[in-house]
């Protein structure tokens, strides 16, 4: 089990009303991601739990590419994976921001 | 590009514990108690290297179906198996106590079970036991306080061990085609008795003995439902009235019933043997027909109890 965080900087505030979700199932080949809106507009940052060991690398250039895709500003990802690849975890990522989109 | 998604129209099996929830209840009328922003985690999986869930496999919360209050838990079967473990037993004894307290006092008459769970998290064993103990005194003591208690199955993880003694402690059970119910699981029993007492990758098998067809043949289960979430849907308002009086009476009568059930079925050892001598037609092809066809079907006598 590995455990660390990544930040951001960000041009613009997350869009949507949303305070809080949940997408995803801590699960073989999956994770869940909570996104809080809970962050100053300008910051964002995903804390990762894993299951798996040693993929640090792939982690940090998968939210990276994830930051300059989707802007997030004020949102804190916090992750509990299972193991998933790396295009599951973008996936989640990106359907979290999309969440938030809602009204509050 | 908006994606419209219906919740009800999805299938229970598939859906996550969340989607079950929002296609079961009322149109955003649910209300998450000690939600995952709340982080209420296992303090036990870390230690084996083991992540955890910010919900600990458990939802609980309140909500309105057709309009009537109910209270309502949904246990996740795809994280740990939707195992038992202390901060997931402990968040649905608290909703039953939380039931059985307000009872008294204009408070919802209903809590659904959604049961999706492999019994109890061996990481936290006895923490785990002692919460499957705990619900089923909670369940008894919410019945009868006068509510009623409906357990929905039909997740992957089905509803075992100590899922399965909970389950039949319910008022009423619904279950699909994909339920199992049981407290040994197939793997468990094959590791005990040998692969010869039951082979637990013989899929058919495991569904003929424990699956929902069987179940509600036998009077294991009160409802069987298509697998969309709407099915069981439906089933929750009309069976959240009609809950038996949990008295001495229906209990007496519920034992009866399972001594007959045994002399008369003891010896049998696959389902199709029961259904031959009950009189059912066709017993090799039940586990093949369509659901509608299977609703269809001529009831056992067992299943038309009205014990439980």
């Amino acid at each position: 089990m590995e455990k660390f965080e990544v930040k951001g900087t960000n041009r613009r505030r997350a869009p949507g009303g949303r305070r809080q979700t949940i997408t995803g199932v801590n699960a073989s080949g999956n994770l869940e991601v909570m996104i809080e809106r809970v962050l100053p507009d300008s910051e964002c940052l995903v804390e990762v739990t894993t299951a798996v060991t040693g993929f640090r690398d792939i982690w940090y250039a998968v939210i990276e590419e994830f930051f300059e895709r989707s802007a997030p500003g004020g949102l804190r990802f916090s992750i509990n994976d299972g193991g998933a690849r790396p295009d599951t975890v973008m996936l989640r990522l990106m359907q979290g921001v999309r969440l938030m989109e809602a009204p509050p | 590009m908006s994606i419209s998604w219906r919740p009800h129209e999805a299938d229970w099996y598939e859906a996550s514990a969340r989607e079950r929830i929002a296609g079961l209840v009322d149109p955003d009328s649910f209300v998450e108690f000690l939600g995952p922003d709340q982080r209420a985690m296992s303090p036990h999986l870390a230690q084996f290297n083991l992540t955890g869930a910010f919900d600990d496999g458990l939802i609980v919360g309140r909500g309105t179906l057709d309009g009537q209050a109910v209270l309502l838990a949904a246990q996740e079967g795809r994280f740990l198996g939707g195992a038992f473990g202390e901060v997931h037993g402990a968040k649905l004894v608290g909703l039953l106590r939380g039931a059985r307290a307000a009872a008294g006092t204009g408070g919802p008459k209903c809590v659904l079970l959604l049961l999706d769970t492999g019994g109890v998290r061996l990481q936290e064993a006895n923490a785990g036991e002692l919460s499957i103990s705990e619900t089923i005194r909670a369940i008894v003591e919410a019945r009868l306080a006068g509510v009623a208690v409906v357990a929905l199955i039909g997740g992957r993880s089905g509803a075992f061990g100590g899922g399965g003694i909970i389950t039949a402690c319910c008022s009423r059970i619904v279950v699909s085609q994909h339920a199992r119910v049981s407290v040994s699981g197939p793997e468990v029993i094959e590791t005990n008795k040998g692969v010869e007492e039951f082979d637990s990758k013989d899929r058919a098998l495991v569904w003929r003995i424990t699956g929902g067809r069987t179940r509600t043949l036998t009077g294991g289960a009160d409802r069987y439902v298509k697998g969309r979430i709407r099915d069981f849907r439906q089933a929750a308002i009309e069976l959240m009235t009609q809950a038996p009086p949990f008295t001495f009476e229906t209990l007496a009568a519920e034992q009866r019933r399972l001594a007959e059930r045994l002399q008369e079925y003891g010896e049998c050892r696959d389902a199709p043997q029961l259904w031959r001598k009950s009189g059912l037609p066709e017993p090799e092809r039940i586990a093949e027909l369509s659901d509608d066809a299977f609703l269809a079907m001529a009831r056992t006598k067992e299943c038309k109890h009205d014990a439980r």
